[in-house]
């Protein structure tokens, strides 16, 4: 049923659309005399929705394909909308009664229950400041309500969530250099793994922490962060290059 | 004959006492005075029924599973051990269809029939009657304990 709409989406590969653009699903005329044939649907990332009978491009990018049948919109873009199951850190901004607000960049502040941390109790509350960071994850998150956080996964682990910062530099970069450094064969990982010993908390919120064993270090590599957004791969490694000179 | 002369009011014929004597008809028009009633205190919102369209797509709001993101915590030269040791648990690799392999080969069959040829004994011990489980004990024993009967033997005070 949907062949055609997978044929026109695969045409599309690889080119720009811009908001507006849109695919039309085939009309629904075919009947299917035996049920348990289900048309294959496809999955639609960020920046393609459904609006009536229609697959619409809502965002301005380019359109990708990951197989079987997935599409998104490769966008750049600076403001976080929070999307579920997304990891973030996120900035404690008050402290009221059994909740804290967390400053996640997005439209609205979202709410992180005391008790979605691992091993808090209703006893045992976390020790949480305002103004800490914390990575945490987003539960709840559509454009009708405001976004839920929590520190751990669904077997009550931290695993890596929850407060952390300490002696690291926190940053703002956009969320496409966000996606580039947590791609699974990402280059500006592998250069980085070159300079030296260091650790990262990357949000999907376009924030990066940065700890490294000194402070120098710390701010080159959050430096060298930043610009990686504008600079295109042959500069980026140029600059890396002349850093190991200097520095190593 | 009653009937026409007066009429009960509708209350009174709503209570339980008067069910049993009223005909079909007048018990029919109650219920439907009742249902109006009922339909009327509840409110409703006067619009078009919303269309309930069929989903053609999934959605997915998120990034992480299209472009296959890693879990955002990064240590690079042993920085941080407990993020590298998260980062091997968070972002597993190809490595997973090897172990499956070393799986298949760590205990051959050779090895497995071994094993289980010594519990065979064991196994068949469980499954005895407990008269011939006594047998199988002494047979085991018997090398020991040969013919050395038990007596009482007095305590001495």
């Amino acid at each position: 049923l949907a062949s055609g709409m997978f044929s026109s989406l695969k045409e599309k590969i690889g080119e720009v659309l811009l908001p507006g653009d849109e695919f039309v699903f085939e009309s629904e005329d075919t009947i299917f005399l035996t049920d348990n044939v289900k048309p294959e649907r496809p999955v639609c990332g960020p920046g393609l929705r459904q609006s009536g009978n229609r697959l619409v491009v809502s965002k301005s990018g380019v359109l990708r394909h990951k197989p079987p049948h997935t599409f998104w919109m490769d966008s750049q873009q600076w403001r976080y909308v929070p999307a579920k199951a997304e990891t973030v850190i996120g900035i404690v901004t008050s402290k009221s009664g059994d909740i804290f607000k967390v400053d996640v960049g997005g439209s609205e502040q979202a709410s992180l229950s005391y008790l979605a941390f691992e091993g808090a109790t209703k006893r045992n509350r976390p020790n949480v400041q305002v103004g800490d960071l914390v990575f945490a994850q987003f539960t709840v998150a559509n454009k009708d309500m405001e976004p839920e956080l929590v520190c751990i996964d669904g077997s009550g682990r931290a695993n890596g969530m929850g407060v952390f910062g300490g002696g690291g530099l926190l940053l703002k970069v956009s969320l496409g250099l966000v996606r580039r450094l947590l791609a699974p064969q990402s280059d500006i990982r592998s250069d980085l793994e070159q300079l030296f010993p260091c650790e990262l908390v990357v949000g999907m919120n376009g924030r990066i922490w940065v700890r490294a064993s000194t402070i120098q270090q710390t701010l080159i590599i959050s430096n060298l962060l930043q610009s990686c957004d504008t600079l295109t791969a042959p500069q980026r490694r140029e600059q890396f290059r002349k850093l190991q000179k200097g520095g190593l | 004959m009653a009937e026409d002369s007066f009429k009960l009011s509708k209350n009174l014929l709503r209570m339980k006492f008067m069910q049993r004597g009223l005909d079909a008809e007048t018990k029919k028009q109650l219920d439907e005075d009742e249902k109006r009633i009922i339909s009327d205190e509840h409110w409703h919102l006067d619009l078009p029924e919303l269309k309930s369209k069929e989903n053609r797509i999934v959605e997915e709001k998120s990034f992480g599973p299209c472009e296959e993101l890693l879990f955002g915590r990064l240590s690079f030269r042993g920085f941080n051990p407990e993020v590298e040791k998260l980062m091997a648990l968070m972002n597993p690799k190809d490595e997973v269809e090897e172990d499956v392999s070393q799986m298949q080969t760590d205990v051959t069959d050779e090895e497995m029939a071994l094993r289980y040829e010594s519990l065979v004994g064991t196994m068949k011990k469980k499954f005895a009657k407990k008269r011939e489980r006594r047998g199988m004990d002494e047979d085991d024993q018997n090398l020991l304990e040969s013919n050395t009967k038990r007596v009482f033997l007095k305590p001495r005070d």
